[in-house]
Parts: C-alpha cells; sequence; structure tokens
C-alpha cells in the first residue's frame, strides 16, 4: 500500500456520510439536524472530488460539482435556518419530535 | 182540397211560432191567432169529413223524407180516410171549444201568451197524428204530443205537484213510447216499410205473422199502453190534473188519450193477424176499465174522480179494439170525446166558481149555476148511457162486441153500473143536496158565458153525436169509418136494453144513496174498510213504483255513480299511482345502486386513504428513516 | 281555389302567429285577429259544401306532395262524405267556440294562440290521408288542449290536463304501433291511407284483428266509450267554457271519426268480427251513461256523462256494419251530438258566469226569472233526449233501425236509453227551471246578445236536420255506401 489512494477518500466519505445520516436520524434539535445534513453533503462532496481526482484527472467536473453542491447547500442552510427560526417563533421551541403539525 | 190537408197542422204551427217569437207580450193578438188557426183547422176538418165519408177510398199523399236504399227508406205524408176525418173533427173540435173556454178560465194568468202557443203546439201535433200515414210521422207526432202535454200539466210551474206530474206523465208515457220504438224497429225489419199501406199489406200476404208479428203488435200496444193510461202505466192520468182545467180537458179527456186507441184502432189489421195480441190488448182494457171504475166509486176529488173515469172509458175503447170491434172503439172514441170534455169543462166551472176540487165541501150548486149543472147532467147521463144520449149508442156497441166472450159482457156491464154510480155520485154531491160550505156557497157564480157557451155546444153534440149509430142508418157509423171490419155487430136490441137498465140501476143506487139518503156511504165505508181504503189510495200503485221502481233506481245510479268514481276511475287513477310509485321505486333504484357504484368507488378511495395516511407521521426523522431503510432494503434485496 | 283544404286548415295557424304578435294587454285586437282567423275557415267552409260533388264516394279536393320521400311520406289531404260534415262542424263550432270565449280577461293572447293551434290540430285530423300528417295533426292537438285546461281551467285543472294528455297518449301509442305494423307490412313501405285500404282484402285475419284492436283502443279513448270514459268528465269539469264546446263537439268525434276513416275500410273482417261487440260496447254506454247521469249533482258534469251516452248510439250505429242506415245513423249523431252538446256547455257556462255555481241544486225556478235563456236551454234538452222534429231523434231513429236487424235484443234493450236520458233531463229541468226562484236564482242575469248569437246557429241547423234530415244524408250516402260495400258485410 503506497500513499492515500481513491480507497481512503471514499471511507472517509462514507464514515462522515454515515455519522451525518446517524445524527440526522437521532439529533432532536432541528439545528443539529441541519448540521448532520451538512456533513452528508460534505461527505459527497469528498466523494466527487475524490473520483474526479483519481479517475478523469484530465477534467475537472467533479470539482465543479462540488462547488455548486457547496453553494446549493448554502442557500438550502439558508432557507431552512428561516424555516427553524419561524417554527422557534410559533412553537417556542425546536424539538423535531414536536413538530409533526405535517401529519395526515 | 184533399191534397192540401197537410195544411191543416200547419196553422196551428205557425200560430205558435209567431206567439212564441212576436206576439208573446200582446196577450189578446196570442189568443186571437191561436183561436183563428184552431178555427181554420175545424172548418176545413168539417169540410174533409163531408167529402170522405161513405167514401171507402183511402187517399194518400206523401213524398220522400230520408231514403238512404233498403236499411231506411221513410216517405211521409198524410193518408185521408174515414177515420182520420172523424178524428180531425173530434179533435179541432174539442180544441176550439177549449180555446174558447180558456180565454174565461185563464184569464188574468201571467203567462196566458205562452199558454195559447202550447195549446196550439199540441194541436198540431195532435193534427199531425190523426193525419199521419206511416208509423213513422205518427210517432213523431206522439212524441210531440207527449211534449206538449208536459208543458202544459206543468204549466203552473211553480207549484211542486205540477212540475212532478209533468215529468211523471213525460216519463211514464215514454216507458209505453219503448215499446212503441222497438215494435216499430219489429215491424221495419219484418216487411222494410213503416207505412199503413205497406204493413197492413205484408200482414194480410203473410210477410209478417207469427210469434215475430205478435211480439211486434204487443211491444206497439206498449205505445197505446202509455199514452192512453192502460195498466199497469196508467199513473200519470190522474197526477195529470196539476195543468190547468181547460187542458186537462182538451188533452186528457178528449185528445191525447185516445191517441194509443187511435194507434190501436189505426193498425187493427195488425191486432188481428196476431191472435195472442189482440187478447192480450183485450185483457189489458178491461181489468184497466174495471179497475179504474172501482177506484172512481170512492174518490172525493172532483177532478180524480172524472179522470178515473177517463182512464175507465178508455179500457172500454181498448177492450173493444181488442175484441175486434172496430166500431165499436173508434165510436166510443168520438162521443167520449164530446161527453167528457164538457165534464172537465163543466168541473172546471164549478172549480172556477167555488175555488176547491173537493166534493165534500160543495152541494147545492145547481141553484147558483143553471148551465153547468144542466149541460153536466147531460153529460153525466151520456156517460151512463141512457137512450137516446151519444153514450147510449156508443156503448150498446161496444157491448155488443163481446158478444161471443161472456166474461167480457159480464164485466163490461159491470162497469157500466160502477160509471152510472159514481157519475151520479158525482153529480148529486156537486149540484144537489145542501151546500155543505156556506162559504163556499156564498161566493159561487156562474162563469162567463165565453166558458158556458162551449159547454152548451159540446152539450148539444153529446146528446147529437151518437145519432150517426142510429140502427135503421145503412150500417150505421161503421159506414162512417169504413174499415174491412172482421166483427162488424149489427145493433142488438136485447143487449141494448140489458145495458140500459144497468145503467139506470146504478143511477138508481147513486139516487137512494146520495139525494134520498137512503143508504148511508159511511155505513158501507166502515163496514168494508180494508176495499175502501184501497180503492181510495188508487190499489197503492203510486206507492209501489216509489218502492219498487224510482227508489231502486235512484240507489242504483248513485251505486253506478260510485262504481264509476272509485272502480273504473280509481283504476285509471290507479294506473297513474302505479306509475308515480314505479317512478319512485326507479329513483331510488337508480340512487342506490348506480349511484351506489359511483359513490362507492371514491368511499373506498377515501377509506383506503384513510387507513394509509398514518404513515405519513410529519416526524421528519422518520420520513428519513424510511428512505434509508428502503435503500438498506433494496440494497440487500438488490 | 286550389288548396281549399290547406287554407282552411292553416288560416287558424296564421291567426295564432299574429295573435302573438299583437300587443299583449289589447285584449279588442286580439279577440279580433280571433275572429277573423275562425271566421275565414267558416267561409272556406261554405265553399267547400259548394263545391263537393255529393254524388260520389272518391275524394274531393285532394292535395298531394312529397314531404319525406325517403320514409314516403306524402302530405295528402282530401274529403269525402265522412270528413266533410266534420270539417263543416269544427269550424262552425270553432268559431262559435271563439265567440263564447271574448269574455276570457286571463292572459288573452296566449288562450286565442292556443285556441287557434288546436283548430288547425283539429281541421288537420279530418283531412289527413297520410298516417304520418294525421298523426301529427292527432298530436298537434293535444299540446294546446293540454294547456288551455291546464291554465283556464277550474279548480282541480293540472288533474285534469293531465289526465287527459296522458290518457290520449296513451292511445295513441296503440295507434303508432298499429301504423308502424301497417308500415313494415307493405310493399314499398307506404304511409298512405287510401293505399292501405286498397290492400286490404290481402291482410291476414290475424294481422287484421291485431291493428283493428290497437286502433280501436286509440280512438274508443278518444270517444269516449265504456270503460275509458272516465277523462271526459274531469275534463269537461274543468276545462273553460269554449274548451269544453270543441272538446264534446269535435275532439269526441275523433274517435269515431278514425273508426269509420281508418279501422272500417281497412280491417273489413275484423270489422265485422267486432261488430257485435261494439254493440254491446255501445248499448252499455248508452245505459250507464244515462244512469250515471241522474247520480250527478254538477250540471256541467251531467252534460258531460250524457256525452258518453249519446256516444254509445254512434257506436251502436256503427256497429251495424252493414246497414247504410246504422253508419248514416252514427254520422248523424256526431253532428247531431256536436251541435246539441256544444250549445249545452255554452249555455251552462253562461249561468256558471254569472252566479259561479253549477251545482243543480243551487237554482230553482229560473223560468221565471230567466225566461229567454231556460227556452233556449229546454229546446236543447229535448234534442238532447231525442225528442222528434230535433236532430237527436232523427240519429237515434237511424241508429236504431239501421241496428235493429243485426242486434235484436242489444238493441232493444239500448231503447232503454232514450226513456232514462228523459228522466236525468227532466230531473234536471224540475230542478234548476220550474218550481219557486231559489237559491242562486235570483243573482241571474238573462242571456247577453253575444250568447244568444253563439247558439241561435246550432239551433237552427239542430231543427233544420231534425225536419230534414236530407240536408245531410244526401251529403254523405255515396261514401257511406261505398264504406258498406268495402266492409263488406252482406257477403
Amino acid at each position: 500500500m503506497e500513499g492515500i489512494g481513491l480507497i481512503h477518500y471514499l471511507t472517509l466519505s462514507a464514515v462522515v456520510f454515515c455519522i451525518g445520516v446517524f445524527g440526522m436520524l437521532t439529533r432532536r434539535n432541528a439545528i443539529g439536524v441541519l448540521m448532520s445534513i451538512e456533513l452528508m453533503f460534505n461527505a459527497v462532496n469528498i466523494t466527487l472530488v475524490a473520483f474526479a481526482r483519481y479517475v478523469t484527472p484530465a477534467t475537472i467536473t467533479g470539482q465543479v460539482v462540488a462547488i455548486f453542491t457547496i453553494a446549493v447547500a448554502a442557500a438550502e442552510a439558508t432557507v431552512a435556518l428561516a424555516i427553524v427560526l419561524l417554527i422557534y417563533q410559533h412553537h417556542r421551541g425546536i424539538d423535531v419530535d414536536r413538530i409533526n403539525f405535517m401529519k395526515w | 182540397m184533399l191534397s192540401y190537408a197537410w195544411l191543416i197542422p200547419v196553422f196551428p204551427l205557425c200560430a205558435m211560432a209567431v206567439i212564441m217569437l212576436l206576439t208573446h207580450r200582446n196577450r189578446v193578438v196570442s189568443a186571437a191567432l191561436s183561436i183563428t188557426a184552431v178555427s181554420i183547422a175545424f172548418l176545413y176538418a168539417w169540410a174533409i169529413a163531408f167529402t170522405v165519408w161513405g167514401n171507402p177510398e183511402v187517399q194518400r199523399f206523401s213524398f220522400d223524407w230520408l231514403n238512404l236504399g233498403p236499411s231506411m227508406h221513410i216517405p211521409i205524408g198524410i193518408q185521408i180516410d174515414g177515420l182520420t176525418a172523424m178524428m180531425l173533427i173530434v179533435v179541432t173540435t174539442v180544441a176550439l171549444m177549449v180555446q174558447i173556454y180558456s180565454l174565461g178560465y185563464m184569464h188574468g194568468d201571467p203567462r196566458f201568451s205562452r199558454y195559447y202557443a202550447f195549446l196550439s203546439l199540441f194541436t198540431m201535433a195532435m193534427l199531425t197524428l190523426v193525419l199521419a200515414d206511416n208509423f213513422f210521422l205518427m210517432f213523431v207526432a206522439w212524441e210531440l204530443v207527449g211534449l206538449a202535454s208536459y208543458l202544459l200539466i206543468g204549466f203552473w210551474f211553480e207549484k211542486q205537484s205540477a212540475s212532478d206530474a209533468g215529468k211523471k206523465a213525460f216519463i211514464t208515457t215514454r216507458l209505453g213510447d219503448l215499446g212503441f220504438i222497438i215494435g216499430l224497429l219489429m215491424i221495419y225489419t219484418g216487411c222494410g216499410t213503416l207505412t199503413f199501406g205497406g204493413v197492413f199489406d205484408a200482414v194480410k200476404t203473410g210477410v209478417l205473422g207469427g210469434a215475430f208479428l205478435t211480439t211486434a203488435a204487443i211491444f206497439l200496444f206498449g205505445g197505446a199502453i202509455g199514452k192512453s193510461a192502460q195498466v199497469p202505466l196508467h199513473v200519470w192520468l190522474p197526477d195529470a190534473m196539476e195543468g190547468p182545467t181547460p187542458v186537462w180537458a182538451v188533452i186528457h179527456a178528449a185528445t191525447m188519450v185516445v191517441a194509443g186507441v187511435y194507434l190501436v184502432a189505426r193498425s187493427l189489421t195488425i191486432f188481428m193477424g196476431a191472435e195472442t195480441a189482440a187478447m192480450t190488448v183485450a185483457w189489458i182494457g178491461i181489468i184497466t176499465s174495471l179497475m179504474a171504475a172501482s177506484i172512481g166509486l170512492v174518490q172525493n176529488d172532483i177532478k180524480r174522480v172524472l179522470a178515473f173515469s177517463t182512464v175507465s172509458q178508455l179500457g172500454y175503447m181498448i177492450m173493444a179494439l181488442g175484441l175486434g170491434g172496430f166500431t165499436a172503439g173508434t165510436f166510443h172514441l168520438m162521443t167520449h170525446a164530446f161527453f167528457k170534455s164538457l165534464l172537465f169543462l163543466g168541473a172546471g166551472s164549478v172549480i172556477h166558481a167555488v175555488h176547491t176540487n173537493d166534493i165534500r165541501e160543495m152541494g147545492g150548486l145547481h141553484a147558483k149555476m143553471k148551465t153547468t149543472s144542466i149541460t153536466f147532467l147531460i153529460a153525466a147521463f151520456a156517460i151512463a148511457g141512457i137512450f137516446p144520449l151519444s153514450g147510449f149508442w156508443s156503448k150498446d156497441e161496444i157491448v155488443a162486441s163481446t158478444l161471443g166472450h161472456p166474461v167480457f159482457t159480464v164485466l163490461t156491464l159491470l162497469v157500466a153500473f160502477m160509471t152510472a154510480f159514481y157519475m151520479f155520485r158525482l153529480y148529486f154531491l156537486t149540484f144537489t143536496g145542501t151546500p155543505r160550505d156556506k162559504h163556499k156557497f156564498e161566493h159561487a157564480h156562474e162563469s162567463p158565458k165565453v166558458m158556458t157557451y162551449p159547454l152548451i155546444f159540446l152539450a148539444v153534440l153529446s146528446v147529437v153525436s151518437g145519432w150517426i149509430g142510429l140502427p135503421w142508418l145503412h150500417h150505421g157509423f161503421s159506414s162512417v169509418v169504413y174499415h174491412h171490419e172482421p166483427h162488424h155487430a149489427e145493433f142488438h136490441y136485447g143487449l141494448a136494453a140489458i145495458s140500459l137498465l144497468v145503467g139506470l140501476s146504478g143511477i138508481g143506487l147513486a139516487y137512494l144513496m146520495y139525494y134520498k139518503r137512503r143508504i148511508d156511504p159511511d155505513r158501507i165505508a166502515t163496514s168494508m174498510s180494508g176495499l175502501y181504503n184501497t180503492l181510495l189510495n188508487k190499489y197503492y200503485f203510486d206507492e209501489a213504483y216509489e218502492v219498487l221502481v224510482i227508489k231502486p233506481y235512484y240507489v242504483m245510479c248513485q251505486g253506478w255513480f260510485w262504481f264509476d268514481q272509485h272502480i273504473i276511475d280509481g283504476l285509471v287513477n290507479g294506473a297513474g299511482a302505479f306509475g308515480v310509485l314505479w317512478g319512485r321505486f326507479q329513483r331510488w333504484a337508480d340512487e342506490t345502486f348506480v349511484d351506489g357504484a359511483v359513490n362507492g368507488i371514491g368511499w373506498l378511495t377515501r377509506g383506503f386513504g384513510a387507513t394509509i395516511r398514518y404513515l405519513q407521521t410529519g416526524s421528519l426523522q422518520n420520513y428519513a428513516f424510511i428512505v434509508f431503510a428502503a435503500l438498506v432494503i433494496l440494497w440487500i434485496l438488490r | 281555389m286550389s288548396g281549399l283544404l290547406s287554407w282552411m286548415i292553416f288560416l287558424p295557424l296564421i291567426g295564432a302567429i299574429v295573435a302573438l304578435f299583437m300587443p299583449k294587454d289589447n285584449h279588442r285586437l286580439i279577440r279580433g285577429v280571433a275572429f277573423v282567423a275562425t271566421l275565414l275557415p267558416l267561409i272556406l267552409t261554405v265553399v267547400l259544401l259548394a263545391q263537393y260533388d255529393p254524388s260520389t264516394a272518391e275524394f274531393q279536393f285532394v292535395e298531394k306532395a312529397a314531404w319525406i320521400p325517403g320514409l314516403n311520406v306524402n302530405y295528402h289531404l282530401g274529403a269525402d262524405g265522412i270528413a266533410v260534415p266534420m270539417l263543416a262542424l269544427t269550424t262552425l263550432l270553432s268559431f262559435l267556440a271563439a265567440l263564447v270565449s271574448f269574455n276570457i280577461t286571463k292572459r288573452v293572447k296566449e288562450y286565442f294562440a292556443f285556441f287557434l293551434l288546436l283548430e288547425t290540430g283539429m281541421l288537420g285530423v279530418f283531412a289527413s290521408l297520410d298516417f304520418f300528417l294525421f298523426y301529427v295533426f292527432w298530436e298537434v292537438m293535444l299540446v294546446p288542449m293540454y294547456f288551455l285546461i291546464g291554465i283556464w281551467g277550474g279548480p282541480r285543472k293540472e288533474y285534469a290536463a293531465i289526465k287527459f294528455f296522458l290518457y290520449t297518449l296513451f292511445g295513441s301509442i296503440f295507434m303508432l304501433v298499429a301504423v308502424l305494423a301497417l308500415y313494415f307490412t307493405s310493399t314499398p313501405h307506404s304511409l298512405s291511407i287510401i293505399e292501405h285500404i286498397q290492400r286490404a282484402p290481402q291482410m291476414t285475419r290475424g294481422f287484421q284483428l291485431f291493428a283493428f284492436v290497437f286502433f280501436f283502443i286509440a280512438f274508443a279513448i278518444k270517444i269516449p266509450t265504456l270503460p275509458f270514459h272516465t277523462w271526459l268528465p274531469d275534463a269537461h269539469v274543468e276545462a273553460p267554457t269554449a274548451v269544453s264546446v270543441l272538446l264534446a263537439g269535435v275532439l269526441l268525434k275523433m274517435g269515431t271519426y278514425g273508426l269509420l276513416r281508418i279501422s272500417f275500410p281497412m280491417f273489413p273482417e275484423a270489422t265485422r268480427f267486432f261488430a257485435w261487440p261494439m254493440a254491446i260496447l255501445g248499448v252499455a254506454g248508452i245505459i250507464y251513461g244515462a244512469m250515471v247521469c241522474m247520480a250527478q249533482t254538477d250540471l256541467k258534469k251531467l252534460v258531460a256523462y250524457s256525452s258518453v251516452s249519446h256516444m254509445g248510439y254512434c257506436l251502436v250505429g256503427m256497429a251495424a256494419v252493414g246497414s247504410v242506415a246504422g253508419i248514416s245513423g252514427c254520422m248523424f249523431q256526431m253532428v247531431s251530438h256536436g251541435l246539441i252538446t256544444g250549445a249545452l256547455f255554452t249555455l251552462v257556462g253562461v249561468i256558471y258566469d254569472r252566479a259561479h255555481t253549477r251545482e243543480i241544486n243551487a237554482f230553482g225556478g229560473m223560468w221565471i226569472k230567466v225566461p229567454v235563456y231556460s227556452g233556449i236551454m229546454i229546446l236543447f234538452v229535448l234534442g238532447s233526449l231525442g225528442l222528434p222534429g230535433l236532430s237527436g231523434f232523427v240519429s237515434e231513429f237511424m241508429v236504431f233501425l239501421g241496428a235493429f236487424p243485426y242486434f235484436k235484443i242489444t238493441v232493444a234493450i239500448g231503447v232503454v236509453g232514450v226513456l232514462l236520458t228523459a228522466a236525468y233531463f227532466l230531473r234536471m229541468i224540475q230542478k234548476m227551471f220550474l218550481g219557486p226562484v231559489a237559491g242562486h236564482t235570483a243573482e241571474l242575469t238573462e242571456i247577453n246578445f253575444r250568447e244568444i248569437v253563439a247558439v241561435t246557429p246550432l239551433a237552427i241547423l239542430m231543427i233544420a236536420l231534425g225536419i230534414y234530415p236530407a240536408l245531410l244524408s244526401n251529403l254523405i250516402q255515396p261514401t257511406i255506401e261505398n264504406l258498406v260495400r268495402l266492409i263488406g258485410a252482406g257477403a
């Protein structure tokens, strides 16, 4: 084994993604959930960049998409935080177990 | 001149039309018109009589009234022979006398003009009846006299009893007319014509005969039963006195009621061709005669006595005809017309004077009303058959016609006895003795001349009209009303003596009971109260009709109306209601099944949705978990 | 004048359309239109009678044009001795009924429009020689009748109108089935009445019986014969006066007319087969109608039921299929009943207008209070009960004389109807006209000039036909003889 290869990046990415998934499913705080989602985004970014670097070194398609993803994630986080803020004002709390007014 | 004889009924017809349409406001002109018309008819009738009497030829004048080929060919026209001429004289004479008499009697009546119009209508119809040369025209006139009778009986229609009587007369006679119609239909079916000549030829040649002819003749006689008030349809005649008295004299004593007799006389050939029918006629005649005479014995209403006397005398004529006594029947018809109308007009004169019909409130009127009394007495003698008055001769012919039928002879004489008795009972109670109602007696007065002159004229006729039948004239009356006489009775001296004796004994009994008062009539009445009450109540015929016919008929009509409304219409409405119900059922089915299917699909979808919506927890983390779990499962199942 | 029949039929329709364009509140103008639109056909009727050649049984004034060639439907009109009296009766009664309706004040425009449309329908039925046309007119007539009863009628008008409409329609369906059967059994498919009469000998017995029965149901409802008559009293009682006049005077005749025009010549074998049942039905109608009349308390209903009784005579007369007298008697009765009953309904309307009741017991002594009215009414009642000298007697006598050789006992029973008729009419006369003045009689005023004008022609015709029936019999005789020949009952 010599140096750090594609497999390491992918492994890292998988670990980060799993942490994100775990956090998203278990955190009760909405902010925590959002943060976990960010983790998942970033895990995906790592994958994109890694694949771009190792599979098609001639182009930078993966990097471009990763940048694009970061921009989208920023926008998404803005909207999500605004929603969370409104929910907080409305419900005096951001515990996602209690925010179930969309059920049936 | 004979060919214009159809003008005779036209004069009164014109008079009627003019009065109805133009002059009904002017009573003098109306009466003058009517009397003029009947006077012309009267003169014309005499002229015709002198032309045709003694001449056996029958003159006929006719034209095609309706010709539809063999199924219906009806010529109508007039026929003039001795019988017609005699009838013309009887009708016009009595009508003229009555119209003159009515000037006094109806004086001051508010519907004076209408009265004369109706009288003219009647005269027209009656003259047409006797002139007709066929059964059809005769039937037409027959119905029209019925109408005139209806209108005149109910002339004072404000009175319930008058309008009842008119209705009763019309319907009762029409019941008889049903027989007449059916008889006509049978005759036409049998021989294809309704002219007298044609029908009689058919009978003589045997085209018509046997049971068919007998049935037809009996039906035909039904008309006579109704019109001439024979048993059992005699009930209308006594009630008909509700009309003005002169009307009663002209219609219900002298002319219209003898239409039935005339019918039988005219169609005697038919009856002679059907033995059973002729005997039926004779029996009905004698039964009527006997029954009516017995009722007449006890009645206290002067008009009612005369009414039953009329019924009885009509029965006489009918019986004589049934036994083939053509001359007897028609002869008595004529003499009876004169003396009976005289009796009626005399009674009218009495009623006019004392304002009551009840003979128990009269008495002694001879002192006050000499003319009336004497003429009445003459008529009474005539009807009792006393020599040499007209009734003697004609009654004798009738008795003679019963020779060979001893039962009839005895009964005829019995009727003659009763007739003489009740007529003189009436005379004695009315005109002789002491006045029983002083007040009414005081106010009594002789009637005006316009009323008494007709009485005198008729009294003369009552005496002399029988002399046509004098035995020493060649063939007597039968040469006047020449007919192929099946049974011509020569004058019979022995019979004449017997019947005269019978008449005199009747008068004698009345004299003893009601003039001399040797026998107390009340005691006889109480000792035979059952019989007396039966007679007084006219054998309960009216009551029987009421209970057996009229009431059940009304009930039946109501029943049919109920049936119509509830059963037939009920079915119709039921069909409608069924339609509505079926519609409702359809709607229900539609709503339940068709709509049900559509709604059911919706309902199912909705129910399914409602069940699985619980998956929708609203918790983000659940959703995310499901997503990832699904991913994992898919990955495992790969 | 060519197209005489078309003009007669469609002039009222033109009048109806013109009336619709008139200002709504100008009643005088609308009445004027109705007057003219009914008078003109009447004048044309006079022309028709003058030009009609009574010596032949052929159809005259024939108009024929292709209408729907694909179905072989023709616009085919014509008149013979059966149709001409009916056309004349219709135009006369329509004109008089229009006069009678001048006292209508409710929705005058619609009233006369419907009225004129009705006249078109009635005339069309009597002149059509094509089944399609016949059926169209037959149904066209129903619609205005429905509205005339339903809008201008009495208290139970909706019930009566619906009953009339549905009942007649029910009958029409049977007729339609029979017409279709005729159409599809003929080669080439034809709807011409004349052609079907000509092919009558080729029809099988079974087919004739079937078609006869189906047509008979339609016509029997219209006549109406027992037991299909119960729409009649309701319709008559609720209908306004003029409509009653037309209903009794013309519409009822369509049933008998249809039998004479269609059923008899087209199905001779069935006609002979059903002659006896028809006679029985007729006699039953006569007696039954007369007895039900006896139980009536409403004058109009009495007259209505008397129609049931009188139309029975028609049926008896025509049941004498081999007799010119019988069928002529039926025609006479149709005309005579139209005249007499038309007048009676008019006269009933006269007292209803004044006293607002028709109860027989509510009156008494009218002869004292209103002598002219009473005289006229009694004259027509006498006509209705068959007094000689008036037309009713002639028709009854012809019917009896014609039918007696065929159905002796049945006719003899029918003769009793003459007595029963007298009984109920005399009872009515006694209660209403005789006796002292009582009840609503005090409110009555004498019959007015317009009303007298409306009944006078009827009285004149009634007397004229009663005295000299050859006036009518000459007109119809060749046609009836031809009809009898077609039925061939002699054979």
